[in-house]
């Protein structure tokens, strides 16, 4: 068990920057999650963490020891890849001994580790198989097993679950999630899914362009996004931007822009404000159809999507898509403009120019 | 499913056989030769099947040729393995470890594959009389090694490019370091490799000539060269050369036979995919 801090750690590949100096303090027995959109550098970060990528500048610390110059082996760490990475020529039960023979573990205590193992994975019974007999699931879940037979003091994930069907990686996911609540191993887990991050993670670190975002627990992340990028690529479907002019007037708010008017009590939240904002709305935040009322969205219905429990609208507001989560058990007929309604307490609002959340 | 029989099938496979019937003229011509007695050949009847078959030809062939095969089995087992070794651990260092100037390195190795071999015989042989190599066996092992290291560096570093990275660096996470990582992940995945290097390495040095004639002395002569003694001199009895031909050419088609089935059978083929 141990905690892994990274300071100021930079990676270079030639004159492209990967990752740009980033702090990051994973706590013992945490886990967290590394998530952006690909080519954000947290597969990079992973990388270094293990040993296989060397690290431009900076520190890497496991277990409050620095570890730039230990090699992979030597840093007690295991690591599942996102193919897997099983021995082909290796029965299951040699894929997960192999790291315990090369370290002179001896036999008996390697039987029964690999056993245990197995029996909390469920493969048991697929010991003496070779990888090409398996299917993605339990070659996941052999690659699952081979990092916990090491009882490293930190799991490495990178990706794991991208290559499994949409069921199986949401089975998956929750046996991760068991798993991790079991062993209670600290875990860094690299993904481009907003969704399983947000799910997994007891924090997560939003990066893009090599550069940490925020890092929060879920709820913050999707509660208050440090700025507009965040704000899109947490949630699904994505919040709703839409441009606007900002004035205070009176101790009020007012936003103004194509199909909308909202005058927000500012309570002294906030005192200065640039004229140019990006308002932003969750979808799950607005509901309606709404016949009279102040604050009101007027967008152009373009498409439904009845989904059973909830009724997505997709819809122009001024040129600009808006998403609507509205209650199902209603109709919303295609080409009709309607009135939504938003919740004012949760509105966003983000400088148009710097994306930095205002509110 | 039978294929329809259509003026462009009859002729497609006329065609072929007629292709295939040239191919096979020398080969006719060799097998009947080596089965006529010598008084029996001449040009007026050399098409024509022996009037009997005259098996000696084979023993007599091989009583001359015997210390030459042995030569040439020693020189080709001997230099086919140890090249494709080396090939294989190059291969293994230019696809998995790189270095500084790994690309450069690898460029100036494969420059070695297109120097004609007969524009360094010269200096070879210079070389390997310095190193008091010369005129024996090791020389002219040590000469097809190096010479081999090239091709078979290039052969392996392909095939090991397919195997996923994060393979060697799950083993190295699991605690393997070079050479372990070598024997127990790499080396088990390379049968596929070793065929195609075996396969082409030993068929170069088993029909290889010149090497064999400059740098070797009679007693080292392979058979190559062995062959040219018994097709020399002034009355040839013709059938001995061409038996001593079909002996020689024995061996690399066992090698073909038995390492294309495991070629064709792929034996881990699909597995380094897992």
């Amino acid at each position: 068990m141990a905690e892994v801090v990274l300071e100021k750690v930079m990676k270079k590949f030639g004159d492209f920057v990967a990752v740009k100096g980033i702090d990051l303090k994973v706590d013992d027995g945490a886990f967290t999650v590394l998530v952006g959109p690909s080519g954000c550098g947290k597969t990079t970060t992973l990388r270094m963490i293990a040993g296989l990528e060397e690290v431009t500048s900076g520190e890497v610390k496991i277990g409050e020891k620095v570890v730039n110059r230990v090699p992979p082996k030597d840093r007690d760490i295991a690591m599942v890849f996102q193919n897997y990475a099983l021995y082909p020529h290796m029965d299951v039960y040699n894929n997960m001994a192999f790291g315990l023979k090369l370290r002179k573990i001896p036999k008996k205590e390697i039987e029964e580790r690999v056993h245990a193992a197995a029996s909390l994975l469920g493969i048991e019974g697929k010991l003496k198989s070779k990888p090409r007999e398996l299917s993605g699931g339990q070659r996941q879940r052999v690659a699952v097993g081979r990092a916990i037979v090491r009882n490293p003091k930190v799991f490495l994930f990178d990706e794991p679950l991208s290559n499994l069907d949409a069921k199986l990686r949401v089975q998956m996911r929750t046996e991760l999630e068991q798993l991790h609540h079991k062993l209670q191993t600290t875990t860094v887990y690299v993904t481009h899914d907003q969704v399983e991050a947000m799910t997994l993670g007891s924090k997560i670190a939003v990066m893009r362009d090599g550069v940490i975002h925020q890092y929060a627990s879920p709820q913050e992340t999707y509660d208050h996004p440090s700025n507009q990028f965040v704000a899109g690529f947490i949630g699904s479907p994505a919040m709703n931007f839409l441009p606007a002019r900002a004035t205070l007037s009176n101790g009020n708010l007012i936003l103004t822009g194509e199909g909308f008017t909202i005058t927000l009590p500012s309570n002294g939240r906030i005192d200065t404000v640039p004229e140019q904002v990006v308002l932003g709305i969750r979808p799950e935040d607005l509901t309606g159809p709404v016949s009279e009322g102040e604050n009101l969205l007027q967008v152009k219905v373009k498409v439904t999507e009845p989904l059973g429990n909830e009724l997505l609208v997709y819809a122009d507001c001024g040129g600009e898509q808006v998403v609507a989560n509205l209650d199902p058990h209603q109709h919303v007929e295609i080409d009709s403009t309607i009135k939504l309604s938003p919740n004012l307490n949760t509105l966003h609002l983000f400088d148009k120019e710097s994306e930095a959340t205002l509110l | 499913m039978t294929a329809k029989l259509t003026w462009a099938r009859v002729l497609l496979y006329a065609t072929l056989i007629v292709v295939a019937a040239i191919y096979l003229m020398p080969i006719y011509m060799t097998v009947i030769t080596a089965l006529k007695d010598p008084a029996d050949i001449n040009l007026d009847t050399a098409w024509q099947l022996p009037s009997h078959l005259n098996w000696g030809s084979f023993s007599q062939a091989y009583a001359k040729l015997g210390p030459n095969i042995v030569n040439s089995i020693i020189l080709a087992v001997t230099a086919t393995l140890l090249s494709s070794l080396l090939g294989s651990l190059n291969g293994y260092v230019f696809s998995k470890w790189s270095f500084r100037g790994n690309d450069l390195v690898f460029t100036l190795l494969l420059f070695g594959m297109f120097i004609p071999y007969q524009i360094i015989l010269i200096p070879l042989f210079q070389t390997l009389r310095a190193m008091h190599l010369y005129g024996g066996l090791p020389g002219l092992i040590l000469a097809h090694v190096v010479y081999g290291l090239p091709i078979t560096t290039l052969i392996f570093r392909n095939f090991y490019a397919q195997i996923p990275s994060s393979l060697t660096e799950s083993a190295q996470i699991d605690g393997a370091g070079f050479f372990k990582l070598y024997l127990r992940v790499i080396f088990p995945l390379s049968i596929p490799g070793f065929v195609v290097t075996f396969i082409w390495q030993f068929t170069q040095i088993w029909n290889e000539f010149l090497w064999g004639i400059t740098l070797t002395k009679y007693n080292a002569n392979p058979i190559t060269v062995g062959l040219a003694q018994l097709a020399g001199g002034q009355a040839v009895s013709w059938n001995l050369p061409m038996a001593g031909s079909i002996i020689a050419a024995i061996p690399v088609l066992i090698i073909y036979i038995l390492m294309g089935r495991y070629f064709i059978r792929g034996l881990l083929a699909g597995s380094v995919k897992g």
